[in-house]
C-alpha cells in the first residue's frame, strides 16, 4: 500500500467531505490547496527551466522510467525451466485494447529463436498441385490484410481451476495480448499452391526445435487465418515469431504458430503432441476433449484488482477491464460490486470488434465499503460468461485449459484487493 | 507450368497500367478470383523430405527403420534419463513419461504416454523432431524406433525383447486411444450459457469461499513458494 506522507490526511479529509456532501469530485482532484499553496505550482520546476532530451537521444524508445513496473512477469514455480514456459502481460496497468508488443506475454516451448528474414523459408507441401517454397520477400508481394485480434493462451487462468491461487489479473488473466496485425491471408498462399480436393486439414509448424505442430481444419484455414509479419505497425518481435507467425482469430494461442516454416495440406489431423498430450481438456470422468479450438467469451476487471489497489479513498472510482470472445464481438459487459447479487451494464469504450479485446468502464461512486467485484461478458451469439462453479459442474477441476469463469476481486475497506472465490 | 503462364499474364496486365478501366477490372478480378500470382518456387524433393517429418496415427510419414527395447534403453540412458529418469518416471519438475495408469478421473491425474496419450505416432514424431530438449533433431530413425520401444516397455506395454519397426508400428495400441472426444461445448455448454442472465437480487447471500492469499505463491509476495500447480502439466 501507499504510505506517502499526506496520503492519510488527504483520505481523512475526503472521508469528512463525503460525509458532509456528495459534491466530492472537486475535492478528490485537489492536491494540497485549502490555504497551502502547492510548490509544484508555485515554484519553477527544473523541467520548466532546463531543456529536455534532443530528438536524437532515443532512436527507438522505451517507456519512461516511472513505468518500470509495467513489465512481463513470470512465475518460476509454474514450469521446470524458463525455456518452455510462460510470462504474463501486465494487463492490470494497461488501458484501451492494444497491447504494447514490448510487454505482451510470451509462451515458448524451446525458447524465443532468432530467425533473420534472409534465412526465412516457408514451405507449402502435401496435398497441393504445386509444392512451393517462399522467401520472406515473396510474402511481402502478396495482397495484404489487416485485423485486430486477441491471442489468448489456452492455459490462461488455468492455475485457478482448483481455486483462487495467484493474486493479480496479470497472473490470473495475463496470458493474452491484442494486436493489430498485417499479413497475407492463408487462403491466398494455399491458392498459390492449389489445394487438392482430398486436402481437408492443414498441419502448421514453426522453425524452432519444439516445432509446435498443430492441425487445423481447412475450413478455418480458408476463412480468416493469416500469415502475419507486422504487429502494431512494426515487424513482429523476436519472441512473437519474427519474421512471420500464424494468426488464428478467436482460437487458442497455441495454434498461432510462431516462426512459421511449413504448411502441409493433409487428409486428416496429425494428432501431434500439442493436440494430444497438451491442449486436450480432461473432464471429471477421465475422458478428454480434443480440438477445443475456440476461446469462449471472457472478461476480467483489470482495475481495481490485487495489483492495483484503490489509493484515493471513497468517491469517484473508475472500474475498468477487458472482455473478449473467440465467437465474435462482445455486445455487453455487466459488472457487479456485490459478488453477483446485482449487476450493472458497463459502458464499452467502443463497439465490440470480432475476436478482439473490448475495453469496458463502469464509473462508480465508491462508498468506502467492501466490494466483491465481478465482470460478466456477453457476446453476439448470446453466450453469457459463466461462473467458475458453473464450468466445474460440467468439466470438473482437471481440464487445465479454457477457464473463462467469472473472476472475483475482494476490495477491502482500505482499498486493497484480493483474488477470491465466492459462493 | 500454369503458374508461369499466369505470372506472365499478370505481368502483361500490370504493364498495361491502370489507364484502361477494363484492364483495371481484369486485374482486380485476377486477384479476387484467388488465382496464383506466380510467387514462390517449386519445393525440391530433398527440401520436402528434410522438413516434412510429421507422422500421423496410421503411420503415414514413418521412415524405414527399426529398434528394440534394449538398444532403446542404451540411447535413452544417454540422451533422456537426466531429465526423465532412468525408468521414464520423470525427475524433479520434468515430465513423467510412464506411470499414472487409471488416474485420469482422479483429482490430480498423472498424464503420461502410457496413461494418457492416444497414439504411438505422436511419441515417435515428437521425440524425433523435438527431443532431447536443448539438442533436438539429433536422433536417427532407428534411434527413435528404439527409444519408442523402450518407452513402450517402461509403460509395461511390451516385453523386453520387443522390436518396433514401420511394419508393426500400426499394431501398437495405446491404453487411452479411446479416451478423447471432439469438442462438444456446442452441445454441453453453449445452450446452458446462452440464456438471458439475472440482473437483480440474483442470490440471497454471498460468502467468500477461497482466498489466494492463503496460498501466497504470487511473485513479489513474501514466501514466493514452490507450490502445487495444476497448470504445470500444461506448460512443461
Amino acid at each position: 500500500m501507499d504510505h506517502r506522507p499526506g496520503t492519510t490526511s488527504r483520505r481523512g479529509f475526503m472521508r469528512a467531505g463525503l460525509a458532509a456532501s456528495v459534491a466530492l469530485p472537486a475535492a478528490a482532484s485537489m492536491a494540497r490547496g485549502q490555504g497551502t499553496p502547492d510548490p509544484l505550482i508555485t515554484e519553477v520546476q527544473d523541467w520548466a527551466r532546463y531543456s529536455g532530451d534532443g530528438v536524437d537521444a532515443t532512436p527507438y524508445g522505451l517507456p519512461i522510467q516511472f513505468e518500470s513496473d509495467v513489465i512481463r512477469r513470470n512465475v518460476s514455480w509454474l514450469t521446470a525451466d524458463t525455456i518452455s514456459s510462460i510470462n504474463f502481460t501486465p494487463i492490470h496497468q494497461l488501458d484501451g485494447t492494444i497491447t504494447p508488443a514490448g510487454c505482451a506475454f510470451e509462451r515458448h516451448h524451446s525458447g524465443a529463436i532468432e530467425l533473420a528474414k534472409p534465412d526465412y523459408r516457408l514451405m507449402v507441401n502435401g496435398l497441393v498441385d504445386r509444392e512451393l517454397v517462399f522467401t520472406y520477400a515473396d510474402l511481402e508481394r502478396f495482397p495484404r490484410r489487416q485485423g485486430v485480434y486477441f491471442c489468448e493462451c489456452a492455459a490462461n487462468t488455468g492455475m485457478e481451476w482448483a481455486g483462487a491461487q495467484l493474486n493479480g489479473s496479470q497472473f490470473t488473466h495475463g496470458m493474452i495480448h491484442n494486436m493489430e496485425y498485417v499479413g497475407v491471408p492463408l487462403k491466398t498462399l494455399l491458392a498459390e499452391a492449389g489445394v487438392k480436393p482430398e486436402g481437408r486439414w492443414i498441419y502448421v509448424e514453426g522453425a524452432d526445435a519444439s516445432s509446435n505442430g498443430r492441425s487445423i481444419p481447412l475450413e478455418k484455414a480458408m476463412d480468416d487465418v493469416m500469415v502475419a509479419f507486422k504487429a502494431n505497425g512494426e515487424a513482429l518481435r523476436k519472441e512473437h515469431g519474427y519474421p512471420a507467425r500464424l494468426v488464428v482469430p478467436g482460437w487458442e494461442g497455441n495454434l498461432w504458430v510462431k516462426w512459421l516454416r511449413r504448411i502441409e495440406v493433409t487428409a486428416g489431423p496429425v494428432e501431434s503432441r500439442e493436440e494430444t498430450s497438451k491442449y486436450t481438456d480432461t473432464l471429471a470422468n477421465g475422458v478428454s476433449r480434443k480440438w477445443t479450438w475456440v476461446m469462449d467469451a471472457k472478461s476480467v476487471v483489470t482495475a481495481p484488482s490485487p495489483q492495483v489497489g484503490i489509493t484515493h479513498g471513497p468517491g469517484p472510482l473508475v472500474i475498468t477491464g477487458l472482455a473478449w470472445s473467440g465467437r465474435g464481438t462482445i455486445t455487453r459487459v455487466d459488472v457487479s460490486v456485490d459478488g453477483g447479487r446485482n449487476w450493472t451494464t458497463a459502458r464499452l469504450a467502443q463497439p465490440g470488434v470480432p475476436m478482439a479485446m473490448t475495453r469496458f468502464y463502469l464509473d462508480h461512486l465508491w462508498d468506502g465499503e467492501e466490494m466483491l467485484l465481478q465482470s460478466r461478458a456477453v457476446d453476439e451469439t448470446g453466450y453469457v460468461q459463466p461462473t467458475k462453479n458453473a464450468l466445474r459442474e460440467i468439466r470438473g477441476e482437471n481440464s487445465i485449459y479454457h477457464n473463462n469463469g467469472i473472476q472475483t476481486w475482494w476490495i477491502k475497506k482500505d482499498g486493497s484487493a484480493e483474488n477470491v472465490e465466492v459462493s | 507450368m500454369s503458374k508461369f503462364r499466369n505470372a506472365a499474364a499478370l505481368l502483361i496486365v500490370l504493364a498495361a497500367g491502370s489507364a484502361a478501366a477494363e484492364t483495371q477490372t481484369a486485374r482486380d478480378s485476377a486477384f479476387a478470383a484467388g488465382q496464383p500470382l506466380g510467387l514462390g518456387r517449386a519445393a525440391l524433393p530433398e527440401e520436402i523430405s528434410a522438413w516434412n517429418l510429421d507422422v500421423s496415427p496410421d503411420g503415414t510419414g514413418l521412415p524405414d527403420g527399426s529398434g528394440d527395447v534394449m538398444t532403446g534403453e542404451g540411447i535413452y540412458l544417454e540422451q533422456c534419463a537426466a531429465c526423465h529418469g532412468d525408468f521414464a518416471e520423470g525427475l524433479d519438475n520434468w515430465p513423467s513419461l510412464s506411470g499414472g495408469e487409471g488416474t485420469l478421473d482422479r483429482d490430480d491425474p498423472e498424464k503420461t504416454i502410457g496413461s494418457f496419450w492416444p497414439h504411438l505416432s505422436t511419441v515417435w514424431d515428437y521425440v524425433h523432431r523435438s527431443m532431447p530438449f536443448g539438442n533436438a533433431q539429433v536422433l536417427t530413425a532407428d534411434d527413435t524406433y528404439a527409444i519408442t520401444a523402450y518407452l513402450l516397455y517402461s509403460n509395461g506395454l511390451v516385453e523386453d525383447d520387443f522390436v518396433l519397426s514401420r511394419d508393426n508400428f500400426a499394431e501398437v495400441r495405446l491404453p487411452n486411444a479411446d479416451g478423447f472426444i471432439e469438442d462438444d461445448r456446442a452441445e454441453t455448454e453453449y445452450p446452458a450459457f446462452s440464456t438471458e442472465p439475472c440482473m437483480e437480487s440474483c442470490k440471497d447471500s454471498v460468502e467468500i469461499t477461497m482466498h489466494a492469499s492463503v496460498l501466497d505463491v504470487t511473485p513479489g509476495n513474501e514466501g514466493d513458494a514452490t507450490g502445487d500447480a495444476p497448470v504445470e502439466a500444461a506448460l512443461d
